[in-house]
């Protein structure tokens, strides 16, 4: 631990606490949501407004501006969720597995969001809602997986247990994230390749990809956003009876 | 550009604003959900007490 600073440290364990977490994050809504309205205006504004149609696709590709960021989202909130699992797994940190368990159905949605809006994207441009390509097929499997996580939390009622469970099914799906992101590589099919993580130059225009990061990042801070509000339900309804809930609650301060 | 223009979106519409309305659906229950569960359980603790 001699490698990380003292008050990072610090800071660190004094999260991990539940009436801490609960105090802070409190504090720091209000910051995330301004961010989180100026990143979405900015992002809305440069790709629905300034940025020009694409030569090929006309005004269609402007989904890519929830399509994109939502698909990287919904890989990486996986890798956190597998992550906080494995922390709580290992180190029985409360707040690691309740981060993990808040952090599926956020993932889902974003998953979802990403097929529905690819469908959406799929149909003038391919001719078809869907095909069993490799892209889309492996990013449904990604649901499912969501869903099982989120289907198997709720059916263990020790909610300590149904953690470590969750925690063990989250990292084997960790297999799937290096699939999906290959997968237009590895299988040449009807999803194209990728556009903007290349390891040459993005062979996207600087107009279409500043907004398309802006949306990037505010999705980012949109899922900090909700990821807050959901550990703290639970961390409520995990605590109840604890006396710093009990204060809470009794000061009628939500 | 006019605002018709901009709405049509070159005759994707109907692709377009489908996918951005269902995001922003979605998202705003993300947001929805946890508030309503948070009111829930301070209504039920203060009537636990009583």
């Amino acid at each position: 631990m001699f490698l990380v600073p003292d008050p990072v440290v610090r800071f660190f364990h004094r999260m991990a606490s539940p009436p801490h977490f609960y105090v802070f994050t409190e504090r720091l809504m209000p910051w995330l949501v301004i961010i989180f309205l100026l990143l979405t205006s900015a992002g809305l504004y440069g790709g629905l407004y300034l940025a020009p149609p694409d030569y090929q696709q006309g005004d269609s590709y402007r989904i890519i501006y929830i399509h994109v960021p939502s698909a990287w989202m919904s890989l990486f909130i996986y890798v956190v969720m597998a992550i906080a699992g494995a922390i709580g797994l290992i180190w029985r940190i409360k707040l690691a597995e309740i981060v993990a368990i808040s952090s599926a159905p956020i993932g889902a949605s974003f998953t979802f969001i990403a097929l529905f809006t690819g469908s959406l994207w799929g149909k003038p441009m391919w001719g078809t809602w869907w095909v069993w390509d490799a892209r889309l097929t492996s990013e449904l499997i990604l649901l499912f997986l969501y869903l099982g996580v989120i289907g198997l939390y709720g059916a263990i009622d020790d909610k300590r247990v149904a953690s470590k469970a969750v925690a063990i099914l989250a990292l084997v799906g960790v297999v799937n994230i290096p699939i999906i992101h290959y997968s237009v590589e590895w299988w040449n099919t009807l999803h194209q390749g990728p556009t903007v993580t290349k390891m040459d130059k993005p062979s996207i225009h600087v107009s279409m990809l500043i907004p398309l990061l802006l949306m990037a990042l505010s999705f980012n801070v949109y899922y900090l956003i909700a990821l807050i509000l959901r550990v703290r339900v639970e961390l409520l309804q995990r605590e109840r009876n604890s006396q710093w809930v009990k204060n809470k609650v009794s000061e009628n301060k939500q | 550009m006019s605002v018709q223009a901009f709405f049509a979106m070159g005759g994707y519409a109907f692709y377009v604003w489908t996918s951005f309305g269902l995001t922003l659906c979605v998202l705003l229950a993300n947001i929805i959900i946890p508030v309503i569960q948070r009111k829930q359980f301070f209504i039920n603790a203060l009537k636990k007490k009583r």
